[in-house]
C-alpha cells in the first residue's frame, strides 16, 4: 500500500495511463482485489493531497499576488489597512463589488466607498474582474484568520515566537508526563500480574528489565524512525532555501528610501527587468547620476535591523569611495570601482528564470515576488524561491490572453472562452499553455 | 524499391553474428554485475551499508553548513551596448588563408560564444561550414601563444612590444624583407605590404598555401590570360560533372557551391526536374558520395579522363581500357553536350595541363559566361614554384630577414627540411602566427597576431565582393594584429583601424557609411551578371599530350585529400572538429590509410564477404596497420576499408601529425602525410603514382562511429529508416512512397487516422504551437556543419578519442552514412539524425522518475536535474539519439577526482577556465551519470516566443521570410535542408514545405507509432535511363 503510494507520487504526470491499464486488467478476477486496493489507494492519496493544499494558503498567495503591492493588513499603504476590512464594509455584496471594479462601484453612488476614495486622493484601485467570489472569500478569510508575524514588523522584539515556542514546550512536557504515567502504569500491571501469578502458582518466567524488553525497544525504535524522518526530510527539503535571507551589505542602501519614499522607478535602475534575462544591479555610473548632487541624508531617521541608527551621508560617502569622486570636483567615469553586493536571490544553475518574460510579457508586479521592497531598508528574500512556489503561481496566474497578440495563435482556447467551455473567470492561466512544464524552466 | 538494402556497416550488409549481436544491446560494455554472490563480492552488503552511513553523515553535515555568500557585482560603468543576459551580434568575417567567409558573431556578457553565417552575404546566404562553426573555439584554445617572444625554443624570452620593436628595427637594419604568407585576402593589407615593400628596397612578398590552387591559376593564366579562379555558378547548370573536385566538401568556396548545388537539388514535386551531377575519383569523397552516378580512376589517370572526356564532346572515341569508366566517360559526354551552355566540369587537380584540359571542356560546352564567371575572382595567390624559388634563396643565404604571417611551411612543404635548413640561415626570422607551430618554433622573434574574432580587417573574397572583420571581444593575450607591426616598422604613426577606417571611408562614404558597412559586415557589387573571358586554345594541344604522357605508375597509387572536418591548416587543434565524424569514413580523432574492399582482401587478408573476418576488422576497434613507403619516405598508418575507393589506391587526408605545441587535441593524432606530396614542374602535386604498402603485425586503434547506433529488432530496423528514389522513377510512379507508407499503415486506420487508431493512449491537444522539423535528405550534403553548430549552441561535451572509442560520444545530432548496392561502388545517403521528438514517445513512458516527457509543444523534453540516470530512455529509444553522461565530462561534479585517470587531457582542457568561456550560458552544463539528447534548441525556442511576446504578434516562423528564431542546425546548413517551426501555423516554412513535399515525406520508423516531429524528405538521384520497371532494375543502377 505504501509502495503503491509511494509509486503514484513519482507518476503522477502520466496518471492518465491507468484508466488503459485497468480496462484490460478488468477480467482478470484474481487481479480484482489487488486493483481495488490500488484503486483505493490512489483515492486515499488524491484526497490526502488535496485536503493538505486547502484554501487557506491560497488565500495567502491571491493575497501576495494581487493585494499585497498596494495593501498591509496591519496597516496603510498605498490604500488603507485591510484588518478588519469586511466589519467596516456594510455588506459583503458591495464589498465584492468593490474588489472586482471599483471604479464600475464608486459610480453607483455608495457612500463609503467615495469617502473611503476621497480619503485616499483618488487614487484608482487596480481592477480584478476575474477573481472569483471564492477566491475572494479566501482572501478575506487570509486577512481575518491572519496574526501580526512581530519579528518582521519590529526588529528586535520577538514575543510572537515565543508564544508559538511555550505551546510547543507545553505539549512536549505534557505528552512526556503522559509517556511516564503510561511506563508506570504498564510497569505496575506487569508486577500486578507477577504477583497473581506468584499466587495462583503459575510458572513465571524470569522477569526482563524494560530496557531489555523487546517490545519497548521496537516501539522507541519505531517512534525514534519516525520522528528522525520527519526532521531529516523536512531538513532536506528546506536545503538551499533561504527565504528571509538577509545579508548585510557593502552600503547601506535603503530601497524604501529610494523606491518607497522618494518613488524612483524600479527600471530606472534594475534596466534589464524589461529587457532579458537579468534585472541587473545598477551600476557606479547609474548611482553617480543622483548622487553627484544628492551627497547628504536628509531624510527621517533609518536604522539596521538591528536597531542602529544609520547615518546616511556616511553611506553616500562609502559610494564616492568606490566611485573615486571627490564633491565638488568632476568626476572620472573611468576610475570607478565596481561595488560588490551580496547576491540575495540565488536560483539554482539548472533553473532558466527570465525577468523580462515575467514582467514585460507576463506583466506580473515586482512586489510579487520581492516582497514590499518600498517597504524594506535592506532587502530580504522574500519568498523561498522553491519550486513549488514558482509552480503554485504558474497555476494560479492568468496570462495576458486578450491583451497579448503572441496569444492569437490559441484559437480554441480563444473560442472556449467566448462559448464558455472555459471558465472565463478562472481564465488561462500560465499552467493552461504549458507553464508548469519541465522545459519552460529546466534546459 | 522496398526491397533495397541498406547498410552502414559490413556486419549490416552479411547480417553477421556479432552483428546481430550489436543490435540487441543498447550498451556495448558489459555492466560491472558480480556473479559471485552478495557476501563474497568485492562490495558487500557491510560496504554498501558503511557508505550509506557515511553518506547520510555527509550530507547532514552539508546540510548544517552556513549558506554560503554569492557575490553579484555590477559593472563600474556599464558600456551603453551591453545589458548582461542579452546577446549582441557583431557581423565580422571568418578569415583562414584565402578563405573568407562573412559570419555574425552572437557575444553575450562580452565574449563571442557561437557563430552564424550572415544572411547579407550574397555568397554564402548565411549559411556556414563546420570549420566556420568550430572556429569560435580557437579563440580560446589554450595553446594560442600569450606574448610577444625573442628567441628560439627554450632561450625564448617574453618582452613587452617596445622592446620588441627595438630590437625588430635594430635587427632589420635596412636589409630586404620578404613577407610570406598565406593568401591574402584583405585589400588594405595588400596595400600596407605594398608600402612596406616600397620603403625597404629590395623587399618581396611571397604567397604560400598549404594546399595550393596553382594548377587552375597558372592554368587560367595560359588559356586566358588572367591568373585568377572565376567564379563557379553551379546553380546554373544542369549538368554537373567533377574530375575530382571536392567543391561541397573543400574545393575553393564549398559553402558558396554547396547552396548553389542545393538550388539544382531542389524538387518541385508538379514538375521534378533536378541537375545531374557525375562524380570521377580515386578515394571516396564527401562529393563524390552525393553524385548521381560515380565513376572510379586511379589518380595517374586523371589526366587521361580529362582527356577522354574532351575527346567525347568533340565526338571523337574514348581510348581507355576499364569498361565501366570508359561507359561513364561516354555517358558524362553524352549528358554534357546534350546541356550545353548549362554544364560545369571542374576539376580538383592541381596539375596545369589537366586544368588547361578542363578549361578547354568547359570552352567547348560553352561554359565560359555561363556557368563560369569571370565578373568576379577568387583571391587565391599562392603559386608553389614561387615558393619552391624562394626556399632555394633561403638555402643559398639571400634572404636577410623573413616575416611569415598564416603560413607554416615547416610543417606543410613537401621538402620541409629544406626549408627549415633554410630558415636557419636567415637572421632576422619574424613570426606572426598566433600559435606555436612548426614554422613558428624556429623563428627567434615571435610576435603573435590576434585571432580573428579579436581583430580590424577587411576582406574581398571575390572580386568586388568585401567583407568586414571588427574586434567582438578585447584582446585575451598580449597580442598584437600584425599589420599594426608592419604599419609600426614601416615608421608609419597611425595604428590598423585608423588605417582601415581612413582606407574606407572614402570609398563608402565617410563616418556614416562605414558604420554601415561594419553593421552589415558586407559590402556587394551593384551588377551580378556573369561574364566571359576570351579564350585562348593555343595551350591546349600541348597540354593534352602531357597530360596524358609520361605517367609511370606503380601497383599502389595515393590520393592525399582534405577531411571536411579538420582540413589541411591549423583543424587539428580544435576539438570539437577532432570529434566530428568524418561524413563519409565516420571515423574521429586521427587520419588513416583508406583502402577499397578489394584491396582489403590482397593486402590486409581481410574478406568483407566472410562474415569471421568482416566481424573480426569491424567490431574490434584496433585496425591493422600498413607501412607506406613513397621515396623512402615512410608512414605507418591504421587501415580503414571505405567502399567507394578504387581498388589499387589508397588515400590519406592531410593535416595531421601535429605536436602538443599547436594544440592538445593535435597532439598524438594520425601522422603527416604532406610528406608525400612531391613539386611537380610548378605545382605541389596531391598524388602518388608509385606507392609501397606493407602489412605490417601492429594494429592501432581507430574510433569510428557508424557501428555505435545500431537497430534491428522485430519491431523495425534500418531499412525502414531511410527512403530513396530514382528521379526517373519519381517522375513515373510520383506517389510510391505515400501509397508504401498507406498499405504499411492500412491495418493501423491508414495514414489519416493512424495517430489516432494506431494507440490505445489518447490523442492529446496541442493548443498555440507545434513544433516540427523537416529534412530535405536531397539537399543535405552531409557536411556536419549542423553537428558542429549543435555542439557549440548546447554545451555538448568533447569526450576524447578513448571515449568514443567506447561508443561514449554525446553529439545530439548525428550524420547517418547509409550504402546501398555494390561494395565497390555504393550509392551512399547521408541521414542527419537527431532527436524525433516523438508524440507517442517510446522513452517517455519508460522513466522511472519521469525526467523525460511530453510539453503541450510537441517538445520531448529532457530534465536532467530530475533524470537518476537508469538509461532505459536510451535503451527504448528507436533511433538510438539519447546520450549518456558516462563521465563528469565538462565539469560540473563538485568532486574535481571525477575525472581522474578517465578522461584525456583534450576533455580536461574543455574544461579550463579559459575554454569555458565558449559555454552557451542558457544551457545547463550537464553533470555525469544524467541522460541527454536534442531538445531542438528549447532556450532559442523560448528567446523566440518572447521576442514575440514582447512585441505582442504572433510567433514567426519563417512566415514571409520572418524568422523569430531558428534552430542552431537550421542555422547553420549552407543548403536550407534543415526547416523548423510552429506546424500549427499554416503559414509557416515548416507547414508550407510538408504541404508541398507530400510525396515525398516520410517518417523514419513510422510504422512503430512513435510518431515522430521531424519529417524526411526522400533522396532521389537523377538516373534518367533506369525508368521502365524500376522495382526489378535496382541492383544494376550501380554498375
Amino acid at each position: 500500500m505504501l509502495f503503491c503510494t509511494i509509486g503514484i507520487l513519482f507518476l503522477q504526470p502520466r496518471m492518465v495511463i491507468f484508466p488503459h491499464k485497468t480496462n484490460l486488467f478488468v477480467n482478470m478476477a484474481f487481479l480484482r482485489n489487488t486493483l481495488k486496493i490500488f484503486l483505493t489507494g490512489i483515492i486515499v492519496f488524491l484526497s490526502f493531497c488535496f485536503s493538505n493544499s486547502a484554501s487557506a494558503q491560497d488565500g495567502k498567495a491571491l493575497f501576495s499576488a494581487n493585494c499585497a503591492s498596494c495593501h498591509a493588513i496591519d496597516k496603510k499603504l498605498t490604500g488603507p489597512a485591510l484588518m478588519g476590512v469586511e466589519d467596516r464594509w456594510p455588506n459583503k455584496a458591495n464589498l465584492h463589488a468593490w474588489i472586482r471594479n471599483n471604479q464600475a462601484f464608486l459610480k453607483t453612488g455608495d457612500k463609503y466607498a467615495n469617502d473611503l476614495y476621497n480619503e485616499y486622493n483618488k487614487t484608482a484601485m487596480n481592477l480584478f474582474p476575474n477573481l472569483t467570489d471564492a477566491e475572494i472569500d479566501a482572501i478575506l478569510k487570509y486577512i481575518k484568520d491572519w496574526k501580526p508575524a512581530a519579528a518582521a514588523v519590529q526588529p528586535g522584539a520577538n514575543g510572537a515566537t515565543a508564544d508559538d515556542k511555550d505551546s510547543s514546550l507545553l505539549f512536549g512536557i505534557l505528552t512526556l508526563v503522559l509517556a511516564v504515567v503510561a511506563f508506570t502504569l504498564m510497569q505496575v500491571n506487569s508486577n500486578l500480574k507477577k504477583l497473581s501469578d506468584d499466587k495462583e502458582g503459575v510458572p513465571a518466567p524470569e522477569p526482563v528489565p524494560f530496557w531489555k524488553n523487546k517490545a519497548y525497544i521496537a516501539f522507541v525504535t519505531v517512534i525514534l524512525f519516525l520522528v528522525g524522518g520527519y526532521y531529516t526530510t523536512k531538513g532536506a527539503i528546506g536545503l538551499g532555501r533561504n527565504k528571509n535571507y538577509q545579508p548585510e551589505q557593502p552600503i547601506y542602501y535603503s530601497h524604501k528610501v529610494h523606491a518607497g519614499i522618494n518613488q524612483i522607478n524600479c527600471q530606472y535602475c534594475h534596466i534589464g527587468v524589461y529587457q532579458g534575462k537579468q534585472a541587473t544591479i545598477p551600476s557606479v555610473n547609474v548611482c553617480m547620476n543622483c548622487h553627484m548632487a544628492i551627497n547628504e541624508y536628509k531624510g527621517e531617521k533609518i536604522y539596521t535591523e538591528e536597531g542602529n541608527e544609520v547615518n546616511g551621508t556616511a553611506e553616500i560617502q562609502k559610494l564616492y569611495k568606490k566611485a573615486h569622486y571627490t564633491p565638488g570636483q568632476p568626476w572620472d567615469a573611468t576610475q570607478a570601482e565596481p561595488i560588490e553586493w551580496v547576491r540575495i536571490h540565488n536560483l539554482p544553475d539548472h533553473v532558466y528564470f527570465n525577468h523580462a518574460q515575467h514582467v514585460n510579457a507576463g506583466k506580473v508586479q515586482c512586489q510579487t515576488c520581492h516582497g514590499e521592497i518600498t517597504k524594506m531598508d535592506e532587502v530580504k528574500q522574500f519568498t523561498d524561491l522553491s519550486m513549488g512556489w514558482c509552480i503554485n503561481c504558474h497555476r494560479e496566474t492568468k496570462v495576458q490572453f486578450k491583451e497579448n497578440g503572441f496569444y492569437s495563435i490559441y484559437e480554441k482556447y480563444h473560442e472556449d472562452l467566448k462559448n464558455g467551455k472555459i471558465d472565463s473567470t478562472k481564465g488561462i492561466t500560465v499552467e493552461k499553455i504549458g507553464g508548469t512544464e519541465c522545459q519552460k524552466c529546466h534546459y | 524499391m522496398s526491397d533495397k538494402k541498406y547498410w552502414q556497416s559490413f556486419g549490416e550488409l552479411n547480417n553477421s553474428e556479432a552483428y546481430q549481436q550489436s543490435v540487441k544491446d543498447e550498451f556495448k560494455e558489459e555492466l560491472p554485475f558480480e556473479n559471485e554472490g552478495l557476501l563474497s563480492a568485492s562490495t558487500p552488503r557491510r560496504d554498501f551499508l558503511k557508505y550509506l552511513g557515511f553518506s547520510t553523515a555527509a550530507a547532514t553535515i552539508a546540510a548544517s553548513c552556513e549558506v554560503p555568500v554569492k557575490k553579484a557585482i555590477p559593472f563600474a560603468n556599464k558600456p551603453e551596448d551591453i545589458v548582461p543576459g542579452i546577446s549582441n551580434y557583431y557581423a565580422t568575417t571568418y578569415v583562414n588563408g584565402g578563405e573568407a567567409v562573412s559570419v555574425v558573431a552572437k557575444v553575450r556578457d562580452g565574449r563571442p560564444i557561437k557563430i552564424e553565417g550572415n544572411d547579407l552575404s550574397n555568397i554564402t546566404g548565411g549559411g556556414t561550414s563546420a570549420r566556420v562553426q568550430a572556429s569560435v573555439l580557437d579563440l580560446y584554445d589554450t595553446a594560442r601563444l600569450r606574448f610577444p617572444t625573442i628567441g628560439v625554443g627554450e632561450d625564448a624570452k617574453e618582452v613587452t612590444f617596445e622592446a620588441f620593436d627595438k630590437e625588430i628595427a635594430v635587427a632589420l637594419g635596412s636589409n630586404p624583407v620578404t613577407i610570406l604568407t598565406s593568401s591574402i585576402v584583405s585589400p588594405s593589407t595588400k596595400e600596407i605590404i605594398n608600402q612596406f615593400i616600397a620603403k625597404h628596397p629590395g623587399s618581396k612578398h611571397v604567397v604560400y598555401d598549404a594546399v595550393s590552387y596553382s594548377g587552375i591559376l597558372l592554368a587560367n593564366e595560359a588559356t586566358y590570360g588572367k591568373k585568377a579562379i572565376p567564379s563557379y555558378k553551379f546553380d546554373n547548370a544542369k549538368v554537373i560533372v567533377s574530375l575530382g573536385a571536392d567543391f561541397l566538401g573543400t574545393w575553393i568556396s564549398p559553402i558558396e557551391f554547396s547552396k548553389q548545388y542545393a538550388k539544382g537539388k531542389k524538387i518541385n514535386e508538379k514538375n521534378p526536374s533536378m541537375s545531374k551531377h557525375i562524380h570521377f575519383e580515386s578515394v571516396a569523397s564527401l562529393t563524390g558520395s552525393n553524385a548521381d552516378e560515380r565513376f572510379l580512376h586511379k589518380p595517374s589517370e586523371t589526366g587521361s579522363v580529362a582527356v577522354a572526356l574532351l575527346n567525347a564532346i568533340n565526338g571523337q572515341a574514348v581510348s581507355i581500357a576499364d569498361a565501366k569508366l570508359k561507359a561513364g566517360i561516354e555517358k558524362a559526354a553524352k549528358a554534357l553536350t546534350s546541356a550545353k551552355g548549362e554544364a560545369l566540369v571542374v576539376s580538383g587537380s592541381n596539375d596545369v595541363n589537366i586544368q588547361i584540359v578542363v578549361n578547354a571542356i568547359n570552352e567547348a560546352l560553352q561554359s565560359n559566361g555561363k556557368t563560369i564567371d569571370w565578373s568576379a575572382t577568387y583571391t587565391y595567390q599562392g603559386v608553389d614554384a614561387d615558393f619552391a624559388k624562394l626556399v632555394e634563396e633561403m638555402n643559398a643565404g639571400n634572404v636577410p630577414a623573413l616575416f611569415v604571417y598564416g603560413t607554416n611551411p615547416a610543417y606543410s612543404w613537401f621538402a620541409a627540411d629544406k626549408f627549415i635548413a633554410g630558415l636557419k640561415k636567415v637572421k632576422v626570422a619574424v613570426s606572426f602566427n598566433g600559435k606555436n607551430d612548426e614554422t613558428t618554433q624556429l623563428c627567434k622573434y615571435v610576435i603573435p597576431s590576434h585571432h580573428y574574432l579579436e581583430s580590424w580587417g577587411d576582406a574581398e573574397i571575390k572580386t568586388g565582393h568585401y567583407s568586414f572583420l571588427q574586434p567582438t571581444i578585447a584582446p585575451l593575450f598580449k597580442t598584437r594584429q600584425w599589420q599594426d607591426s608592419l604599419l609600426l616598422w614601416n615608421g608609419s604613426t597611425t595604428d590598423y583601424v585608423t588605417y582601415l577606417k581612413t582606407y574606407w571611408s572614402a570609398k563608402v562614404g565617410g563616418e556614416n557609411g562605414w558604420d554601415k558597412v561594419l553593421q552589415e559586415g558586407i559590402i556587394a557589387p551593384a551588377s551580378t551578371n556573369t561574364v566571359s573571358a576570351n579564350f585562348s586554345s593555343s595551350a591546349v594541344a600541348n597540354a593534352v599530350s602531357a597530360a596524358t604522357s609520361g605517367k609511370k605508375a606503380g601497383k599502389y597509387e595515393l590520393v592525399l585529400y582534405q577531411k571536411v572536418t579538420v582540413g589541411a591548416t591549423d583543424g587539428a587543434s580544435n576539438p570539437w572538429l577532432q570529434e566530428l565524424p568524418d561524413p563519409v569514413t565516420k571515423a574521429t580523432w586521427d587520419n588513416y590509410l583508406i583502402v577499397s574492399p578489394a584491396l582489403a582482401k590482397t593486402l590486409l587478408n581481410i574478406d568483407l564477404t566472410n562474415n569471421g573476418q568482416a566481424d573480426a576488422y569491424e567490431v574490434q576497434p584496433p585496425k591493422k596497420v600498413v607501412k607506406v613507403t613513397v621515396n623512402g619516405k615512410t608512414i605507418s598508418l591504421p587501415a580503414l576499408i571505405i567502399p567507394g575507393t578504387q581498388a589499387d589506391t589508397v588515400g590519406i587526408a592531410l593535416g595531421y601529425g601535429r605536436s602538443e605545441k599547436i594544440g592538445k587535441a593535435a597532439a598524438g593524432t594520425g601522422q603527416n602525410a604532406f610528406v608525400f606530396t612531391s613539386l611537380n614542374g610548378n605545382t605541389v602535386n596531391y598524388s602518388v603514382a608509385d606507392v609501397q604498402l606493407e602489412l605490417t603485425n601492429e594494429t592501432y586503434k581507430v574510433a569510428l562511429t557508424q557501428t555505435h547506433n545500431g537497430y534491428d529488432t522485430a519491431q523495425g530496423n534500418r531499412t525502414e529508416v531511410m527512403k530513396e528514389l530514382t528521379l526517373a522513377h519519381f517522375k513515373e510512379d510520383p506517389k510510391e512512397i505515400l501509397e508504401d507508407r498507406e498499405k504499411e499503415l492500412a491495418p493501423f486506420g491508414g495514414l489519416a487516422k493512424f495517430e489516432k487508431d494506431g494507440t490505445i493512449y489518447p490523442v492529446f491537444d496541442r493548443p498555440g504551437i507545434k513544433w516540427g522539423m523537416s529534412v530535405d535528405l536531397n539537399t543535405c550534403t552531409g557536411c556536419s556543419a549542423c553537428v558542429v553548430a549543435c555542439h557549440a549552441e548546447n554545451n555538448v561535451p568533447v569526450v576524447g578519442k578513448p571515449e568514443v572509442l567506447r561508443f561514449h560520444d554525446m553529439h545530439w545530432l548525428r550524420i547517418d552514412r547509409y550504402y546501398s548496392g555494390d561494395m565497390d561502388n555504393p550509392n551512399v545517403v547521408f541521414q542527419p539524425l537527431m532527436c524525433q521528438h516523438c508524440d507517442n514517445a517510446p522513452c517517455e513512458n519508460v522513466c522511472p522518475v519521469a525526467a523525460t516527457n511530453h510539453s503541450s509543444e510537441g517538445l520531448n523534453q529532457m530534465t536532467y536535474n530530475r533524470c537518476i540516470g537508469t538509461r532505459y530512455c536510451a535503451n527504448n529509444c528507436p533511433y538510438k539519439v539519447r546520450r549518456f553522461n558516462w563521465a563528469d565530462y565538462t565539469g560540473a561534479d563538485s568532486f574535481p577526482d571525477n575525472q581522474k585517470d578517465v578522461l584525456n587531457d583534450v576533455v580536461l582542457m574543455m574544461n579550463d577556465d579559459l575554454t569555458r568561456m565558449v559555454l552557451n550560458p542558457d544551457v545547463t552544463v550537464r553533470s555525469r551519470g544524467v541522460i541527454e539528447k536534442c531538445s531542438f534548441c528549447v532556450q532559442r525556442l523560448q528567446e523566440g516566443k518572447l521576442k514575440a511576446k514582447k512585441e505582442s504578434r504572433p510567433l514567426e516562423t519563417g512566415n514571409e521570410g520572418k524568422w523569430d528564431l531558428k534552430t542552431a542546425c537550421q542555422q547553420a546548413c549552407p543548403t536550407n535542408a534543415i526547416v523548423f517551426g510552429n506546424a500549427n501555423d499554416s503559414h509557416s516554412a515548416i507547414s508550407i514545405t510538408r504541404q508541398e513535399n507530400k510525396l515525398r515525406s516520410f517518417y523514419s520508423l513510422e510504422q512503430l507509432h512513435v510518431l515522430p516531429n521531424v519529417t524526411y524528405l526522400a533522396k532521389v538521384r537523377n538516373i534518367e535511363e533506369e525508368h521502365a520497371g524500376a522495382e526489378k532494375k535496382e541492383e544494376k543502377e550501380h554498375a
